[in-house]
């Protein structure tokens, strides 16, 4: 299952990726959390129509890529598999909303094809600044901080627990399904009644592996808390970096960049 | 059906997170109360499951076409409502990182249709009425495959809901629902299907397994009706404030959420709230569907969205593209900017 083995590698990838030392990577992890949540608001606080306004946006991600040291490849790859069902919600707008608003050299342009337009920009901007926060940041590192904003300790326990075991868990099930193929000539082994076999014996198989965990686990002193080896504290560039992209956010968010430097460049 | 950051207003998503975060917080709260230690890597190693069981693909019968298990049921019929809400948030929370399903702030809506509807709507008032610790096979089945496509069905109706609120997508309300509704109907029966089978499945081999859950109850029970309907009042009322607050205090910028529902500006005092919005979107479902009819009776509606549209002149309009096209070719050297500075220095 050439499919199935490369979703697994893309997890295990990010996951690499996030463990390099840029400058960017060092941010601490709450800090890079908030700020991608205000871009990410900001840039939705646009209404349907202003695609112009959007664009000065995507200082965002490319400086993240450029300075993170994030093959841009990736993140555009990820952003086309998962586009199906935005593009399917938006691909009525340009039949239904049909008043005309533009006119380039002649070619009248719809409200409805703007309107599409700034969704698709819309989502390609917040869909990448999400990568791109989990391209920078280790999973754990963000976990940390999410624990520092008082999100539920259960919570983050939880998302802790399921990072560890996603790998190995993903690794079992990469077996199963090998096996199954070496056993079954195409579509045989794939109906249902298997598939319900291999998912409850699989099913069965996680909760005795858990059993296990809490065994090990209870061994070494657990004690329903978890215990960060190192604690994150906020360093002054941290803070000139929220500064900073928070400030930007908001003055593109207050003046129409593209339509200035636009009638700049048309009066000269 | 993830929903997705582009189709979200920041009045709908905010308000989504909130409700979210809150009933993560009242689950965590629950289980602290009573806990089973062992719970935390049961919790931890199920929700990895879900994970890994979702790559194993398996041929949807008379389709042809391959699916995979959502989950949800199974996880609830396991852990009880609240771990299992607890899961659910953070296999979502994962899959909005790591796979970009939907996004951080469609995030909130994404654990509010897949969380809170099959946990704390199908799991108490269909499921659990139905299985006790007895029950049979035949009992198990009907019980989820009622409670999974009940919570599949209400889960696409909030998409519907949260994307029609938002106002970036111009389809009509009826249309999406006649899209959402029958297919997750059907992927709600063969989920439904499923989970039964895995349910009896351990049932047979690990029966203890299910016991424990059932008998360790505290968990499960205590969910009233009342509390899930304060719930949705609360949440029904938040929509509205919130979304009337940011019409209020930002008049500029934030009002196209409002503008879309209500289809002028601004919205008079004693209209505020969500039952006008519920009326609007009613009226506009009453004639959408004859919105092919535009050039005879679109006189209204043109207007309509000629006013959202700024009033910008021809010029202004070359002036934002070509602004457009030149800001992004300055992003972009600004980026090779950074990355020639990069490795020069290395």
């Amino acid at each position: 299952m050439p499919n199935f083995n490369k979703e697994y590698f893309n997890i295990g990838y990010l996951d690499a990726l996030s463990y390099k030392q840029t400058f960017i990577h060092k941010i601490n992890p709450g800090i890079k959390l908030v700020v991608t949540l205000v871009f990410i608001l900001i840039v939705v606080s646009f209404s349907k129509y202003e695609v112009h306004r959007l664009m000065p946006y995507f200082v965002f991600p490319v400086f993240l890529i450029s300075a993170g040291e994030i093959p841009a490849g990736v993140i555009l790859k990820k952003i086309f598999v998962v586009s199906p069902f935005v593009l399917f919600a938006g691909i009525f707008n340009p039949v239904l909303d049909t008043t005309i608003v533009y006119t380039i050299s002649g070619v009248p342009v719809s409200g409805g094809w703007i309107s599409y337009a700034s969704i698709i920009i819309k989502f390609i901007l917040t869909i990448s600044s999400a990568l791109l926060l989990i391209a920078t940041t280790s999973f754990p590192g963000i976990c940390f901080a999410l624990d520092k904003l008082r999100v539920p300790k259960i919570f983050v326990m939880q998302l802790l627990f399921i990072y560890r075991y996603l790998f190995v868990l993903a690794e079992e099930a990469m077996r199963i399904v090998r096996a199954r193929n070496m056993r079954a000539f195409g579509k045989h082994g794939r109906d249902i009644k298997t598939y319900i076999n291999i998912i409850g014996t699989f099913l069965v198989r996680s909760i005795e592996r858990s059993e296990r965990i809490y065994h090990a686990i209870c061994s070494r002193g657990f004690d329903g808390r978890i215990r960060l080896l190192r604690d994150i504290n906020l360093k002054f560039t941290d803070i000139i970096f929220a500064l900073i992209s928070v400030s930007v956010f908001i003055i593109l968010r207050m003046y129409d960049i593209a339509e200035l430097i636009g009638d700049a460049v048309l009066k000269f | 059906m993830h929903m997705a950051d582009a189709l979200l207003s920041p009045a709908v998503g905010t308000t989504f997170w909130a409700g979210s975060m809150g009933i993560i917080g009242y689950c965590a709260k629950k289980l602290k109360e009573n806990i089973d230690e062992r719970m935390i890597p049961l919790m931890g190693v199920l929700g990895a499951f879900i994970f890994a069981a979702q790559m194993i693909n398996f041929t949807i019968p008379a389709t042809g076409s391959s699916g995979h298990i959502g989950g949800g049921m199974i996880l609830a019929a396991l852990l009880g409502p609240y771990a299992a809400f607890i899961v659910i948030s953070s296999v979502l929370t994962i899959q909005s990182l790591f796979f970009a399903d939907g996004g951080i702030l469609a995030l909130g809506c994404n654990i509010w249709n897949m969380g809170v509807y099959p946990c704390f709507i199908a799991y108490p008032l269909i499921y659990r009425t139905m299985v006790k610790t007895g029950s049979g096979t035949r009992r198990i089945l009907i019980a989820s495959i009622l409670s999974v496509a009940a919570g599949l069905q209400l889960g696409a109706f909030s998409v519907v809901l949260q994307t029609i609120l938002s106002g970036r997508s111009e389809l009509p309300f009826s249309t999406f629902i006649y899209m959402m509704l029958p297919i997750h109907l059907a992927i709600g029966l063969i989920e439904g299907f499923i989970t039964a089978s895995v349910i009896n499945f351990v049932k047979s081999a690990r029966p203890e397994i299910l016991e424990s859950v059932s008998l360790s109850k505290s968990l499960s029970q205590g969910i009233s009706i009342k509390k899930v309907l304060t719930g949705f009042l609360i949440m029904a009322a938040l929509t509205g404030g919130v979304m009337s607050w940011f019409a209020s205090s930002n008049p500029d910028g934030l009002e196209w959420s409002i503008e879309k529902i209500y289809g002028k500006p601004g919205l008079p005092e004693q209209e505020q709230g969500i039952a006008p919005a519920l009326k609007q979107v009613q009226d506009k479902t009453a004639f959408l569907p004859g919105y092919n009819f535009k050039q005879s009776d679109g006189a209204s509606t043109k207007q309509k969205g000629g006013k959202s549209w700024p009033d910008t002149g021809a010029g202004t309009s070359v002036s934002g593209i070509l602004g457009s096209v030149m800001v992004l070719g300055i992003i972009l050297l600004f980026g090779a900017g950074i990355k020639i500075l990069k490795t020069r220095r290395a």
